[in-house]
């Protein structure tokens, strides 16, 4: 039997920043598998690299960034042999992303109606009035109430929720196979985030759409993902789907990220990690975590852990994995 | 025991003003707070939830009286604070209350000067307020150091040496250079890594135990206010709609809004799947808020009388469980 091919394939990615200070090795060795029509989640917190390897498989790394090895293929294609000028009709009609701030992410001097009307006659050879139209139609879609008004409304007239909202028509407006959503719901209320997250998985199951959730929040991860790959400091911690990694991880950093992080169902004694998030500059020898692991041993510090697999769809890069017994939740 | 805060009725508007050809003219009024009252224990945490609009942060401020009240009253340890901070107050009086009272804010990144050492933004306080002997600054600086988990050599330093939670135990150190009994902390782990957070969500609970602090700690992140508080309140626009003790008010929210918030809230366990309750619409401007209940345009059980009368906050149940709704009883 054939396997099927994956949609997006990431494998082993380094994407450094060359910059004043050194060489700040944001990914270093990631590999990700995207299957269609799913949602994996990557979590992570602020420097895990999680953002730059979306970033990466759009090609839309920032300078000083670089791609500096590893394979990224999209569909089979290998994306970074591409020119600028297939990337570009990639992004959009294949590939979309959705970023954290939708207050920098849209132009603030072009009217809503222009922003999407540009992408939808750039890339689907429409005339002016049929991408006016397709606009509508997508905003009405991620529910944006009086389309018609809002078609000429400039960003800053909105509020926060319903610029996330034109981002997302915007990403979603040339109905792309892969969306990237990058902590899209990070910068809104509460009440606002549960409508947005609605809204994506509502679409994503009406257009079939694969999605790749990157946040910092293990509840919508749980609430979203199916499988979720674990980052730390540009590394990949743990692989598996999502109910395996909550309820038996088998990665220290998984475990203490559970324990860490305080539920509205419940209130519980949390664990502290201790330390702080290291610097990407000079990461600590050996597995990348072992300064704020509490089961560290001497291998740790000297031995990059190699990443294996522990159960079918289960993969985790920590030395002591097979020995230590992890606690996890709501099994 | 008597409570150590009392806010009474507490208003605060915002006047919004156009500018016209000669002077500015006023063309309406922000809501931010609008008649809110709780107490606050000696050592005890209230919580302080709501989105953002709807005035917790503002509340804070002119509890501080950072900012001029509209109208109410709030007093402390019997003193009343408006009067000792307002126009015909003592300046002494003044300095010693505000001794007592102090402040973390939510960004570590601008709240402390990029310019002074540690040492210099924590011993200002002495200066200020000359409560202790020039000669024991330093050890005093040190044992505050120790106290929010710093190290001595960490004094010669500046900002932004310092990672975001470091940089929140140095504000955390400041405030507490000056020996107050009550702090108000506006969302002080909110910009901080999910792996930092619970290190000093516990320095705090630590500290309030140690100094018999008690703190008003304000926030969006309903997971947060569940871990650090025993009783909570709830804003919606300029009001407390719901007010209890935490474990009641999670595990049987009352007033619509407080439900809804809850459920939105993604819970990181796979177990436990709870529907999530989506509210139509958005928060509608303080300016001119919708009339009597003030929720009633995105409540789903909204009545005539939710349109026609405002309704009290009130211990419906009698359990020490306050609730503003009219359909408060449907719920239990």
């Amino acid at each position: 039997m054939k396997m099927a091919q994956k949609l997006l394939e990431i494998s082993d990615l380094r994407t450094y920043f060359f910059t004043e200070a050194g060489v700040v090795k944001a990914v270093d060795g990631v590999s990700v598998d995207v299957d269609n029509g799913e949602t994996i989640g990557l979590v992570g917190e602020s420097g895990s690299g999680k953002s730059v390897t979306a970033q990466s498989a759009l090609r839309i790394v920032p300078k000083p960034g670089k791609i500096v090895g590893g394979s990224i293929k999209f569909e089979g294609q290998d994306l970074l042999v591409k020119t600028e000028e297939d990337m570009r009709k990639l992004r959009g009609p294949k590939m979309a992303v959705v970023f954290q701030d939708p207050t920098t992410s849209l132009n603030p001097v072009y009217t809503v109606g222009k922003q999407l009307t540009d992408i939808i006659s750039l890339h689907r050879n429409l005339t002016k009035g049929e991408a006016q139209k397709s606009a509508l139609r997508i905003l009405e879609r991620v529910g944006i109430p009086e389309p018609e008004k809002r078609l000429k409304a400039y960003p800053h007239e909105l509020s926060g929720g319903m610029k996330q909202r034109v981002a997302i028509a915007r990403a979603l407006s040339c109905e792309p196979k892969l969306l990237f959503a990058d902590e899209p719901t990070t910068n809104l209320d509460v009440t606002i985030q549960a409508q947005v997250l609605d809204l994506l998985k509502q679409l994503q199951k009406e257009l079939g759409m694969t999605m790749v959730m990157i946040t910092h929040d293990m509840g919508i991860i749980a609430d979203m993902a199916r499988r979720v790959t674990v980052l730390y400091a540009g590394k990949v911690m743990e692989v598996a789907d999502t109910v395996t990694l909550f309820t038996v991880p088998k990665h220290p950093y998984t475990e203490a990220l559970l324990k860490a992080v305080p539920s509205v169902a419940q209130t519980q004694s949390l664990d502290v990690i201790p330390g702080n998030i290291p610097n990407l500059i000079e990461p600590p020898s050996g597995c990348v975590f072992h300064p704020r692991c509490k089961y560290a041993k001497e291998i740790c510090m000297k031995e990059v852990p190699p990443i294996e697999k522990v159960s079918e769809g289960h993969y985790v890069a920590c030395h002591r994995s097979r020995e230590l017994k992890l606690e996890g939740k709501g099994s | 025991m008597e409570p150590l805060l009392v806010v009474k009725s507490l208003v605060k508007h915002f006047d919004l003003l156009e500018r016209g050809i000669i002077r500015r003219r006023k063309v309406g009024e922000v809501h931010a707070v609008d008649g809110i009252s709780f107490e606050i224990m000696p050592g005890e945490t209230l919580g302080l939830v709501g989105e953002s609009g709807c005035g917790k942060t503002t509340t804070g401020k002119v509890i501080l009286h950072l900012e001029d009240p509209t109208g109410g009253s709030v007093m402390f340890g019997g003193v009343d604070v408006f009067q000792v901070f307002g126009k015909g107050g003592n300046n002494e009086d003044a300095k010693k209350l505000r001794r007592t009272m102090q402040m973390v804010f939510q960004n570590p990144y601008n709240s402390l000067d990029p310019r002074m050492t540690v040492y210099d933004i924590i011993s200002e306080a002495f200066i200020i307020h000359r409560h202790i002997p020039k000669t024991r600054w330093k050890d005093r600086v040190y044992e505050l150091l120790r106290m929010v988990n710093l190290e001595e050599y960490h004094a010669e330093r500046y900002p932004h040496e310092f990672s975001g939670g470091q940089r929140q135990r140095i504000a955390i150190a400041r405030a507490l250079a000056v020996d107050p009994r009550f702090m108000i902390l506006d969302e002080p782990v909110s910009s901080l890594d999910v792996s930092i957070r619970a290190q000093i969500l516990n320095l705090l609970i630590e500290l309030q135990q140690k100094q018999h602090l008690s703190y008003l700690y304000i926030s969006h992140d309903l997971s947060s206010v569940r871990q650090i508080s025993q009783r909570v309140a709830v804003m919606y626009l300029g009001e407390v709609v719901e007010l209890a003790e935490t474990e009641s008010l999670y595990d049987k929210p009352l007033h619509p809004y407080t439900q809804a918030l809850i459920s939105a809230v993604p819970v990181p366990d796979v177990g436990r799947k709870t529907m999530r309750i989506i509210l139509p619409g958005e928060v509608p401007s303080p300016i001119n808020p919708p009339k009597a209940c003030r929720f009633h345009p995105r409540c789903p059980y909204a009545t005539d009388i939710c349109r026609q009368e405002p309704p009290n906050l009130e211990d419906r149940l009698a359990r020490g469980h306050y609730v503003a709704c009219w359909h408060a009883d449907k719920f239990v």
